[in-house]
C-alpha cells in the first residue's frame, strides 16, 4: 500500500509537468490545428538555459532562490523569444498552405532547435549543480521530497491562473473565438495575428517553467530530452481532448500516474519479464488506446473534419 | 506531326538505352575513378532509393506524413537477421524472408494504421513518430529474459543472399571481370530499384494512385466521390511500409550485421528530407533526392578537415551539420519551393494557387 501511494505521488509531481507541457500542444493546436513539434524542443531550451544560469552561479554564494527565480526569468525570456520567432518565421507564412506543409516545417523546426543546442551546449548529459538541500516529508508511509512539494504546488497555481486567464479575461475570450472560427473572429475585431502570437508567448512561457522543473526533478539535462517528453505531452493533451485547457490539465496528470504505478508494477506483474526500461512505452500504449476508443479524449468533443 | 512523335518517341527511347548502360557499367567506371568505397556508396544510395519510394507512396501520393519509416525497415533487417544467421540457428533461404519481411511491415502498417487512420491526418505523424522509437526501445531490451534480439549489440553473421550455391559475399569472375560483392549487390539493388520504379509509375496512373491523390488533394471532396478513404489510405500506408520491410531484408543481407543503432529517427527524417526535396509524389525527383541526400554526408566528410585548416579546430561535428542542414531544408523548402526540386507539372499547379 505504501508503494502503491509512493507511487501515485511520484505519478502526480511528474503529470503536473506533463500538464504543463500539453497546454503548449493543446492550445496550439486548438487554434491553428498544428501538431508544433518543436515544442518539446522549447522545454528542452528551458531546462539548459536554466542549467546554463545554475553552472556559473551555484557556488558564488548567491541565495539559491536569487539563483533560481534568474533561471526562471532566463528561461522564460529565451523561450517566449524563440516560440514567437518560431511562429512567425516557419508557420504563419504557412497558414494557408496544404496541410502537409506546416507540419514538414515543424519536424525541420524541432531538428534545428535540437541540434543548435548540441551545438552550443555539447551532446553530453549536464548534470545540476548542488543549490539547495530537500527535506523528506512523510505522508501516510510516502516520502514526498519539499521540491517535489513545490513543483506541484507551483504547476497548479500556474494552470490555476492560465485557467482563469483563459475563462474569464478578454484577451480570453478573443482567444477562445478565434480558436472557434478564425475568420469570424477577426470580423469581429479579433486581431488574428497578435491572438496566435500570444498563443505561442504562453505556451513557451509554461514550456519554460516546465523545462526547469524538469531540470530541478530530475537533476539533469540533455540535447535531446524534449523529445520523448513532447511525445508523452502529447499524448497528456490527446488523452485529455485536444484543443481543451482543462483536458490537457487533466490528461497530463492521469498521464503521470499512469506511467508512475505501470513502470512501478510492471516488474511484479510480468514475472520480471518486462522492467521499468519499459517505462517509456507506456504512455505511447495510452496514446494509441485513446485512439482506438476515444478519440476525442475524456473532456473534448467529437469534431467532424471541416473543409 | 507523326514524324515528330516518332522522332521524340525514339529520341526517348534512344535516352532510355543509354541510361540503361550508364547503370549497368556504372560500378566497374566508378571503382578505377574513386575507389570501391564509391561502388558501396552507391549501393547504399540504391537501398535509399527504394525507401524513398515507399515513403513516396505514403508521404506523396496519398499525403499522409509518417515520422517512423525507419521502423518499418528495421522490422524487415530483424526478420532477416533473425531467420538467416546462427543467432537462432535458422537459415532461410532470401527469396522466402523477403516477402516475408514485406508482409510483416505491412502487418505492422495496418497495426499502426488502422486506429489512426480515420481520424485526421496529424495523428498518424505523432503515432508513427513513437512507434519509431518505441520499436527501437524493444529491439534494444529483447534480449532478456529470452534473447530474441541480442539488444544493443546486436545480431552479426548475417547469411548474404545466395542463389544455390552462387554466394553474393564472395568474389566471382566472369567474362574477365571482378564481381566483388559490392558489385554483384549493386545489380540485385538496381534490379529492386527498377522494380520499384516501375511498380510507384504504374499505381500512380491506376485507379487508387488516383484515388490516393484525390484524398490528398480534398479528403472530404474524395469521400463524397465514394472513394472509402480509411480502407485506401491504409493500402497506402501498408504499402510503403511493405517497400520498408524488403529493402531492410536487402539491407541485412547486404551488412551482415544489424543494431538497434542503425534505425534511429534520424534516419527516417533523412528518408523523408529526400522525398520532400527531390518533390513529394513525383518518383523521378524522389530518385534525385534520394541519390543527392546518400552523396551529401560523403561531401561533409570533407568540411571536418577543412574547418580545422581554416580555425585550428573542428567547431561543427558532420554529422550534426548534417542535421542542421536537414532541419533547415525542410523548413526552407516547404517555405520557397514546396512541391521540392523536381516537381511533377501536376504538383506545381498546385502549390501555386
Amino acid at each position: 500500500m505504501d508503494i502503491f501511494l509512493q507511487q501515485i505521488i511520484n505519478g502526480l509531481v511528474l503529470g503536473s509537468i506533463y500538464a504543463l507541457v500539453a497546454l503548449g500542444y493543446t492550445m496550439v493546436y486548438g487554434i491553428l490545428g498544428l501538431i508544433n513539434f518543436a515544442h518539446g524542443d522549447i522545454v528542452m531550451i528551458g531546462a539548459m538555459v536554466a542549467l546554463a544560469i545554475f553552472h556559473p552561479l551555484a557556488a558564488s554564494g548567491i541565495p539559491a532562490p536569487v539563483i533560481l527565480l534568474l533561471a526562471l526569468t532566463a528561461s522564460i525570456a529565451i523561450c517566449v523569444t524563440l516560440g514567437m520567432s518560431i511562429e512567425r518565421i516557419a508557420y504563419r507564412p504557412l497558414r494557408r498552405a496544404p496541410r502537409l506543409a506546416p507540419l514538414i516545417t515543424a519536424i525541420g523546426v524541432s531538428i534545428l532547435i535540437q541540434y543548435t543546442a548540441a551545438l552550443i551546449w555539447g551532446k553530453q548529459y549536464i548534470s545540476l549543480p548542488p543549490l539547495f538541500k530537500t527535506t523528506q516529508l512523510t505522508i501516510g508511509g510516502a516520502h514526498l521530497t519539499d521540491l517535489q512539494a513545490v513543483i506541484f504546488l507551483l504547476a497548479c497555481t500556474v494552470m490555476g491562473g492560465l485557467y482563469w486567464f483563459v475563462t474569464r479575461t478578454r484577451m480570453g475570450a478573443a482567444m477562445r473565438a478565434t480558436e472557434q472560427n478564425p475568420d469570424v473572429a477577426g470580423l469581429m475585431g479579433i486581431n488574428i495575428n497578435f491572438i496566435i502570437s500570444l498563443t505561442f508567448v504562453i505556451g513557451s512561457g509554461l514550456a519554460a517553467v516546465a523545462g526547469l522543473m524538469v531540470v530541478l526533478y530530475y537533476g539533469i539535462g540533455h540535447y535531446y530530452m524534449g523529445f520523448i517528453l513532447g511525445l508523452k505531452a502529447f499524448t497528456a493533451a490527446v488523452l485529455g481532448g485536444i484543443g481543451n485547457v482543462t483536458g490537457a490539465m487533466l490528461g497530463g496528470l492521469l498521464l503521470g500516474v499512469i506511467e508512475s504505478l505501470a513502470s512501478g508494477y510492471i516488474g511484479d506483474l510480468t514475472g520480471g519479464v518486462f522492467g521499468s526500461n519499459y517505462r517509456d512505452v507506456f504512455a505511447f500504449l495510452v496514446l494509441v488506446l485513446v485512439l482506438i476508443f476515444r478519440p476525442s479524449g475524456l473532456m473534448g468533443q467529437p469534431s467532424a473534419e471541416r473543409a | 506531326m507523326s514524324g515528330l512523335k516518332n522522332a521524340s518517341l525514339a529520341a526517348r527511347l534512344f535516352g532510355y538505352a543509354a541510361l540503361a548502360v550508364v547503370l549497368l557499367v556504372l560500378p566497374f567506371v566508378v571503382e578505377p575513378l574513386l575507389g570501391r568505397a564509391w561502388v558501396r556508396i552507391i549501393d547504399i544510395a540504391l537501398l535509399f532509393v527504394l525507401l524513398a519510394l515507399g515513403l513516396n507512396i505514403v508521404v506523396g501520393f496519398a499525403g499522409l506524413l509518417d515520422l517512423g519509416y525507419v521502423a518499418f525497415f528495421a522490422v524487415g533487417a530483424y526478420l532477416y537477421a533473425l531467420l538467416a544467421s546462427p543467432h537462432f540457428g535458422i537459415h532461410w533461404p532470401f527469396f522466402l524472408l523477403l516477402p516475408m519481411g514485406a508482409a510483416l511491415a505491412c502487418l505492422f502498417g495496418v497495426l499502426l494504421g488502422a486506429p489512426t487512420l480515420r481520424l485526421r491526418g496529424d495523428y498518424l505523424a505523432i503515432v508513427t513518430l513513437g512507434f519509431g522509437e518505441i520499436i527501437r526501445i524493444f529491439l534494444n531490451n529483447l534480449n532478456r529474459p529470452v534473447n530474441i534480439t541480442n539488444g544493443p549489440l546486436g545480431i552479426t553473421l548475417i547469411e548474404p543472399i545466395r542463389f544455390g550455391d552462387f554466394s553474393l559475399s564472395q568474389q566471382h569472375t566472369l567474362a574477365g571481370l571482378t564481381f566483388a560483392p559490392v558489385h554483384s549487390y549493386y545489380y540485385v539493388f538496381l534490379a529492386c530499384v527498377v522494380l520499384a520504379i516501375v511498380v510507384s509509375l504504374r499505381l500512380e496512373d491506376s485507379r487508387i494512385g488516383r484515388a490516393w491523390i484525390a484524398i490528398r488533394e480534398d479528403e472530404i471532396a474524395a469521400k463524397a466521390m465514394g472513394i472509402h478513404t480509411r480502407n485506401v489510405k491504409l493500402l497506402a500506408f501498408a504499402m510503403g511500409a511493405s517497400f520498408g520491410g524488403v529493402s531492410g531484408g536487402l539491407f541485412a543481407a547486404f551488412q551482415g550485421f544489424v543494431s538497434p543503432e542503425s534505425f534511429a529517427l534520424l534516419d527516417s527524417i533523412m528518408i523523408l528530407c529526400m522525398v520532400v526535396l527531390g518533390g513529394m509524389g513525383h518518383v523521378p525527383g524522389v530518385v534525385l533526392g534520394a541519390i543527392l541526400l546518400t552523396a551529401l554526408p560523403e561531401a561533409l566528410r570533407y568540411v571536418g578537415p577543412l574547418q580545422q585548416a581554416w580555425f585550428g579546430r573542428v567547431l561543427i561535428d558532420p554529422s550534426d551539420l548534417r542535421m542542421l542542414l536537414f532541419g533547415l531544408a525542410l523548413v526552407l523548402m516547404m517555405l520557397f519551393r514546396p512541391a521540392g526540386l523536381w516537381p511533377s507539372r501536376v504538383r506545381k499547379r498546385e502549390f501555386a494557387e
